[in-house]
């Protein structure tokens, strides 16, 4: 019987373009004129025009990473670091641009937001359109705003915090994120809030040959909870576009915070993004991902547990089809006594994708009685893709408990007969496997999301709009 | 009367083995038809054939079910049509439960839209037939199952998915007495005047509590012989050796 060529999505639900209709569009490259130029559109206070411009010198000093994927066809001079939309951030999605809002109205955002959000920020190219919060969270002291307005109205907590996570040297695309940085999201919330519903923040990158450089930084209190979503896609161009977007997380004492995030960039996006937390006493951040899209991904989020007790949960997916490299994975840093970390990875790869499992384990002396487990499964289906884990362990004390699994294989001929047998085409009976395979992650995701993932993957899947 | 099955001449290699040389087989509307046989006969590849696994290359003879040449079907096309096969080690497929799986083949077996409830309430009905546990429909199939709720998860998704022609393959080894007299409950279930199966066995415990039409011997990639329900019970007691003669 001949094998069904299980094809690449060709239609994507997320493919489509609006005119590349801007304020202001900066030339492409990447210069000091272009950086102050970004910063003066901004109005920013000098400080953060000295970071931008700090970060810039790094950036021209560091060297491309040595190992991963090639990114030597990323050519700065072709990209434009800022692209301002027609419009200023709006707070009713109505005052919001009509061909902006139908954006994100297919995109579902303000359905969402109306369901079961807290609030939503949505950024179109570099800067946010809008954001909202409900009414009873200000209250509550909460805050959720974007960038531009955090460095204005709130200037004293977001210094206090700002690049002291990620720092600007930690790589040479996080010293170019700090160089041109624009839009994301700003969330405080206070001491013993929780909340209850997520917030969500939605990026979409619509302009040709540009890049996404938003910055999120979230501080989590004492005691206090928060869940909060990211996703991001983007129209499919011909040439490159570039994401280096920065997480920031820092959860206090006792506080929670679950990041979910779900990436469906476009197939010539380079996703070189950079997220971290640095997690207090007694606190936890769980990170959930799926990453799907873009046609090369870098993405290692971090959790460095400062202090005992601490915890993290690492959950993650990857889904490289064809003419993709998606290197992902997890660090985590046992810095106190008692912390635990779980990493469960999957991906799957086919048609030629190449999907790598990185990480990174830390277990430093002083980080007595602490746990750690890692597991890793990688899903070929067919001869041609690849599928890798890269695990480094460095555990420097003996009282700990660590264990770890990697699991690579194709999918079963004989699974897929089995199914065939009880009338399931071969397509049928592949995305019955794979949904399976990737069914611990999906899972972890909020309900509307896992149901959002298992469309991803039988888009991925079955070459058509099901 | 039209047979349900007609196998006619195949022959059928793995790995550029033959296994299957010339085989003929008529299965009618209402029989119950058993395959005994030596190790490596070929009774497994039988099965396998009749389903067109596409691991199997026939090389000669066509096979016809319900009047239709099925010889080069696809696998799905010929569950649909109507046959069902139990394997003797059946696949694990994590993250899927028994459930949402069922109800996923029983559309695609029917081509409409299953009932939630219906399928539901049958389903349990079916499991609880059975003595399978009562969590077992929500389990992922075949995950972390014994090998006898395996066995009988086949048998449940037979009676759920109502084939024509249901080929049992060694679904009875391996099993203790009490599972072994559940599964043959399951098949009188499933047994009517307008379906057929097609046991392949080692033993004849199984077929104790079953009426059987005919009794087929495989040797050597035939049937060398075929007699009425009586001659399982002389293979149990004497073995293969007078039909291998001469072989």
């Amino acid at each position: 019987m001949p094998k069904t060529k299980v094809e690449d999505v060709n239609q994507n639900f997320y493919d489509f373009k609006n005119a590349d209709n801007f304020e202001f569009k900066m030339d492409k490259g990447l210069s000091e004129e272009i950086v102050r130029e970004i910063s003066s559109k901004k109005n920013e206070p000098d400080w953060v025009i000295e970071i931008r411009l700090k970060a810039l010198e790094i950036y021209q000093k560091l060297e491309l990473p040595v190992w991963g994927p090639d990114l030597s066809e990323l050519n700065m001079d072709e990209i434009s670091t800022y692209v301002k939309p027609k419009t200023e951030m709006k707070e009713k999605w109505e005052d919001v641009p009509e061909e902006i809002k139908d954006t994100f109205d297919k995109l579902g955002i303000p359905k969402a937001e109306h369901e079961y959000l807290a609030g939503v920020g949505a950024q179109y190219d570099s800067e946010v359109v809008y954001h909202s919060i409900k009414e009873e969270l200000l209250k509550q002291g909460v805050i959720y705003t974007d960038i531009d307005s955090a460095i204005r109205d709130y200037p004293e907590i977001f210094r206090e915090y700002f690049t002291k996570c990620v720092p600007l040297s930690e790589h040479k695309f996080i010293a170019l994120h700090y160089a041109v940085f624009s839009g994301g999201s700003f969330v405080y919330v206070p001491k013993g809030v929780k909340l209850e519903m997520p917030l969500q923040s939605y990026f979409r990158l619509n302009s040709p040959e540009s890049g996404q450089f938003e910055h999120t930084l979230i501080i989590v209190d004492e005691g206090a909870s928060l869940q909060f979503i990211e996703g991001c896609s983007a129209p499919k161009y011909n040439k490159v576009n570039l994401h280096a977007g920065c997480v920031e997380l820092f959860v206090k004492e006792g506080g929670y915070l679950r990041y979910s995030t779900i990436e469906n960039w476009s197939k010539n996006m380079l996703n070189l993004n950079t997220k971290k937390a640095i997690v207090e006493k007694d606190a936890q951040v769980d990170w959930v991902s799926g990453s799907f899209g873009s046609k090369i991904s870098m993405l290692y989020p971090m959790s460095v547990l400062k202090g005992e007790n601490a915890k993290t949960e690492y959950t993650g997916i990857s889904f490289a089809g064809k003419g993709q490299n998606l290197d992902t994975g997890f660090k985590v840093a046992h810095l106190a006594p008692n912390t635990s970390s779980v990493i469960n990875s999957r991906s799957i790869s086919k048609n030629g994708g190449i999907a790598t499992y990185r990480s990174l384990v830390s277990i430093l002396p002083n980080a007595t009685g602490s746990k750690c487990s890692v597991t890793c499964d990688g899903l070929m289906l067919d001869d041609i893709s690849r599928s890798d884990t890269i695990p480094v362990n460095n555990v420097e004390t003996c009282d700990v408990e660590f264990s770890h699994e990697a699991k690579v294989g194709k999918i079963s001929d004989e699974a897929i007969f089995y199914l065939m047998t009880r009338g399931l085409s071969e397509e049928d009976a592949k995305a019955m496997i794979v949904r399976g395979f990737a069914n611990p992650i999906s899972k972890e995701f909020p309900i509307e999301y896992a149901v959002e993932m298992n469309r991803l993957i039988n888009l991925e899947l079955e070459g058509s709009i099901g | 009367m039209e047979k349900l099955l007609k196998v006619e001449g195949v022959s059928a290699k793995v790995n550029d083995k033959e296994i299957l040389k010339g085989l003929n087989l008529e299965i009618g509307k209402g029989e119950t038809h058993i395959i005994m046989g030596p190790n490596g006969a070929g009774k497994s590849t039988l099965a396998n054939v009749i389903l067109n696994n596409p691991t199997y290359q026939k090389t000669s003879g066509k096979i016809f079910f319900d009047g239709k040449d099925i010889t080069d079907e696809k696998v799905d096309e010929i569950a649909k049509s109507g046959i069902f096969m139990s394997f003797q080690t059946p696949e694990e497929i994590a993250g899927v439960s028994v459930f949402n799986f069922l109800r996923t083949a029983k559309g695609k077996i029917d081509g409409k839209n299953v009932n939630y409830f219906d399928f539901k309430e049958e389903l349990e009905k079916n499991a609880k037939a059975l003595k399978m546990k009562a969590d077992m429909i929500n389990r992922d199939l075949n995950v972390g199952f014994s090998g006898g709720e395996k066995k009988k998860d086949e048998i449940l998704q037979m009676l759920t998915l109502k084939p024509k022609l249901a080929i049992l393959d060694e679904t009875d080894s391996g099993l203790d007495v009490d599972a072994i007299r559940t599964v043959s409950k399951g098949i009188q279930m499933f047994k009517n005047d307008e379906n057929a199966v097609l046991i392949i066995t080692h033993s004849t415990k199984i077929l104790q509590a079953l009426k059987v039409d005919f009794v087929h011997i495989l040797v050597d990639g035939k049937i060398v012989y075929t007699g009425d329900g009586s001659l399982a019970k002389e293979i149990e007691e004497n073995g293969y050796k007078r039909f291998e003669v001469g072989v």
